[in-house]
């Protein structure tokens, strides 16, 4: 063995359960304000993708054991089915698990070779598939006039005869939903926005969510998990892109604080697009990476076909990463020259 | 008294383990029944054996001289008989055998003649010479010779002379307690490379965690006749690599591929210095030095001990105990593991530090790299280390010169944070070493293309010059008989044929005549120094093929 003969206490589980930790607030918020159904789909999307690890592990002669331990498929899951809405049923959750980690992750090479980011490859397939059931969302039960108990949405989620009409008391259109329908029916912001799905910055309930992420996010970085650079760079493309269009138009594009306070824009911020193996590298890379991420959420939400625009978005900076990494190689101790290329060449 | 300091990018903070070895004072270690000495302890050439099986020789004097200007002279540690001149095991990362002359002791410790030199006195270049010829060589683990290091060239001083005191490696305390008890000797030493380099600032950085080694330094430094700096430097691993030390100190960078001296700036190690003190003041060349023994050892120390001295008869007066799993000759970061206890210390030697697995447990497998960039955070380089590794692993090594391979100091940050616990630096290590082994097969490629291009040339050339003359010659002939008949008797034009056909006829006889002896014999001076060159340019393509690689990493 060669040297050296020492290492950090640092391992890939180690990360993988931090990040984890990190997201617990995360969903504590989300069964109080949405109910207990979360856990199900929590669940759920945990066991398959633990199964279709270590299907895959074998299928592909690797070990199962220190792959399966170092908890990145979970990681994996849980991002996923943070993303999903809150009431989507187990076909749509293990649909998009397998497609997460079956091909986003291992027919790219497994752990650390794949170019997209899993979760976000798994629900871009199931809104492309299934626009219709990935937008059944159990509405804040401050807001909604009944609320499920974690039995009721485990049969909703299973699809037991569950009433129409009961369900119906329980879902409603997120925030972003709201704004997009508004909008596209000629309505001014001002109009839109006093709704009471609309919260102090986000939507109602939806802002504390975002709030959690947010803590479960500064904690990572606390913890040197991840880097200042990505989320910051995302939440200032964001911001600055929303700022800006507001700025031009007030009437007919969002606050950028209510762009900002949106659940998937903190988790996507902090948890997705700073998944180190499918983001950019560079400290310099990391920033552009961030804010194209952010940038490109809010065209996306702007003018795209879907109400929000994270996981497009990062997806499409995931596409960038070599070019970025490329065009980004810092200047090494002793070099002459800001970019990648040999300064003696 | 404070300087302003600057900061390099990256480092790590392993555990310091220093407390284990440092609490003893420096002690003599016991003279072996035979000392074992390699001629290659340094970079470079190495030294060639001068003395033969049975020859009995006195402590100091010279068993091997230096071979050429980049080498440094091998001496016997002590008094006794040299009873083999052979291959043998050697603490190298090849972990071949090497040519060594092995001295069997007397126990007499009878020294050869030798006294204090009039530096003062010499010129900068007979000195050097001299310190050549003691087989001075960098201590701190480059073992470079340090004759070399103190010519500042022909153009010009420099300015700026760093003494490194830094010891960043965990477990190593030699320099530390040598700064404790040898202050004064080491600043000698300092005075010595100050007027071979002309400096004009003399700066010693030693690591904040060595209090007692700063104190005593500046004590020292207080009683003499010139000004040096001692800095308290933060303690940060590689904070003691030269680089870094530098850049620490003054805030400059030794531009990539070129040297500190380019910058006016040259660094030795506190060791060395000591080390050129004896030299100068004392005649002794370098046949001992400081060896911190640690680990898993039942009084872990430094031993001043003979070069040569075989690293278990240490590892046995500092008290052996059960459950050792391995020892390393040098730190846990850069350190390489020995693979046979009867190896000798040698110049390179710092520290043996004895492994158990409860101080260094097996390292976890491997996993995938993630890309966290954990190790670009560290890297001292400010190389992007999971790039490099994925350009080594691929096989992609025009790649990962493009991303500055040979910038990397192996120093084993990247490494010792990646929570794949990938080996990284093993990979760098690999890349280089291909790329090495590529460039000598390319660079021998070239010069057989070279020397049979030239050798074609010189056939081509041979015979048209041949030719030429020829026909020069053919001419004057014919004009001469042309022009003999035109003045007497007419001759017929088959008289000048047959007459041409005769004197041809006669040139042929006397060259037979003239090419009998050996070719070799009678050479122009021009086809002398042909085969000269060529012979040159075997010899180094024989070279070439035999260079130790770590020979031309250090050059680089």
């Amino acid at each position: 063995m060669p040297a050296p003969f020492i290492l950090d206490r640092s391992s890939v589980t180690q990360v993988m359960a931090w990040v984890l930790a990190a997201l617990l607030p995360g969903v504590a918020v989300y069964v109080w304000v949405f109910g207990p159904g979360i856990l199900v789909t929590l669940s759920l999307a945990t066991v398959t993708a633990l199964a279709a690890e270590a299907a895959m592990l074998k299928a592909r002669g690797y070990p199962v054991k220190p792959f399966l331990t170092d908890l990145s498929a979970i990681v994996t899951a849980w991002l996923l089915a943070l993303s999903l809405p809150s009431l989507a049923p187990w076909w749509l959750i293990i649909t998009g698990t397998v497609f997460a980690i079956v091909v986003a992750k291992h027919l790219y090479g497994g752990l650390g070779q794949n170019i997209f980011n899993p979760a976000m490859v798994g629900y871009a397939v199931l809104i492309v598939s299934f626009p219709v059931q990935m937008t059944q969302w159990s509405g804040p039960i401050e807001l909604t006039p009944s609320s499920l108990s974690f039995a009721q949405s485990a049969a909703v989620i299973f699809g037991g005869d569950f009433p129409k009409a009961a369900l119906d008391a329980v879902t409603m259109a997120t925030p972003l939903d709201t704004l997009r329908t508004g909008l596209l029916q000629q309505l001014t912001i001002d109009e839109i926005m006093p709704k009471s799905i609309f919260g102090q910055y986000g939507g109602t309930g939806f802002e504390w969510l975002a709030a959690a992420f947010l803590v479960g996010g500064l904690l990572l970085w606390a913890l040197r998990i991840i880097g200042w650079q990505v989320p910051l760079a995302f939440l200032a493309g964001i911001w600055l892109t929303a700022g800006f269009l507001h700025f031009f138009d007030a009437g007919r594009f969002g606050a950028p604080w209510f762009h900002l306070f949106a659940p998937s824009v903190m988790l996507g911020a902090f948890f997705i697009a700073t998944d180190p193996v499918s983001g950019a590298t560079t400290p310099r890379g990391k920033l552009i990476f961030g804010f194209g991420a952010g940038f490109l959420t809010i065209i996306i939400r702007t003018w795209g076909g879907y109400p929000d625009g994270v996981a497009f978005a990062i997806l499409l900076m995931n596409l960038s990463v070599p070019l970025i990494d490329a065009w980004t190689q810092p200047r090494i101790y002793g070099g002459s020259k800001r970019n990648g290329k040999d300064p003696s060449a | 008294m404070s300087r302003e300091l600057f900061k390099f990018k990256g480092g790590v903070h392993p555990p310091e383990h220093k407390s284990e070895s440092n609490t003893r004072p420096i002690a003599l270690a016991p003279i072996p029944n035979f000392l074992v000495i390699p001629v290659r302890q340094h970079i470079g050439n190495p030294a060639k054996p001068l003395v033969h099986v049975g020859q009995s020789v006195l402590k100091g004097q010279m068993i091997a001289a230096a071979d050429g200007y980049i080498s440094a002279a091998v001496h016997a540690p002590t008094s006794g008989v040299i009873s083999n001149i052979d291959l043998q095991p050697v603490p190298h990362v090849s972990g071949l055998p090497d040519l060594c002359i092995t001295l069997v002791t007397d126990g007499l410790e009878q020294w050869i003649d030798h006294g204090p030199i009039d530096y003062q006195a010499l010129s900068p270049a007979a000195l050097r010479m001299q310190l050549r010829d003691m087989g001075l060589a960098g201590l701190g683990g480059a073992v470079f010779p340090s004759a070399v290091k103190l010519d500042p060239g022909a153009a010009h001083t420099c300015p700026t002379l760093i003494i490194n005191g830094g010891e960043c490696e965990p477990w190593i305390t030699c320099d530390e307690m040598l700064m404790r008890e040898r202050a004064d000797d080491i600043l000698q030493g300092v005075a010595v490379m100050r007027h071979l380099l002309g400096s004009t600032e003399v700066l010693v950085g030693i690591e904040d965690n060595k209090p007692e080694a700063l104190a005593a330094m500046q004590a020292a430094a207080a009683q003499l006749d010139f000004v040096v700096e001692i800095v308290a430097v933060p303690a940060i691993y590689p904070g003691g690599g030269a680089k870094q030390l530098i850049q620490t100190l003054t805030g400059h960078e030794v531009p990539s591929g070129k040297l500190s001296t380019d910058i006016g700036i040259q660094v030795f190690n506190v060791g060395t210095a000591y080390a050129l003190a004896r030299a100068v003041h004392h005649g002794e060349p370098l046949i001992s030095r400081l060896v911190t023994v640690t680990g898993h050892v039942l009084r872990p120390q430094n031993l001043e001990v003979l070069i040569g001295t075989p690293m278990h008869t240490l590892i046995t007066h500092a008290g052996d105990r059960d459950g050792t799993t391995g020892v390393l000759m040098g730190g846990p970061m850069m350190g390489m593991p020995m693979p046979d206890l009867k190896v000798p210390v040698v110049k390179a030697t710092n520290c043996i530090l004895v492994k158990s697995s409860e101080l260094f447990p097996t390292l976890p497998k491997a996993l995938p790299c993630i890309r966290c960039t954990r190790c670009a955070d560290v890297c001292p380089a400010e190389l992007q280390p999971q790039e490099l590794f994925r350009f080594a692993k691929a096989g992609d090594f025009g790649r990962a010169q493009e991303y500055h391979l040979f910038d990397c100091i192996e120093c084993g940050c990247c490494s010792y944070v990646c929570p794949s616990h990938i080996p990284l630096v093993d990979f760098y290590r690999y890349a280089k070493s291909e790329i090495w082994a590529n460039e000598k097969e390319k660079r021998a490629a070239d010069l057989a293309r070279e020397r049979h291009e030239f050798r074609q040339f010189r056939l081509e050339r041979e015979k048209k010059e041949k030719a030429e003359k020829l026909a020069a010659k053919t001419q004057a002939k014919r004009a001469e008989l042309t022009t003999a008949p035109a003045g007497g008797a007419v001759a017929s034009e088959a008289d000048a044929k047959k007459a041409l056909i005769a004197a041809a006829l006669a040139r042929a006889q006397a060259k037979k005549v003239e090419a009998t002896p050996k070719n070799t014999d009678s050479l122009s001076a021009e086809t002398q120094r042909e085969i000269e060159e060529i012979e040159a340019r075997r010899a180094k393509i024989r070279e070439l093929a035999h260079q130790p690689l770590e020979t031309e990493e250090k050059l680089k």
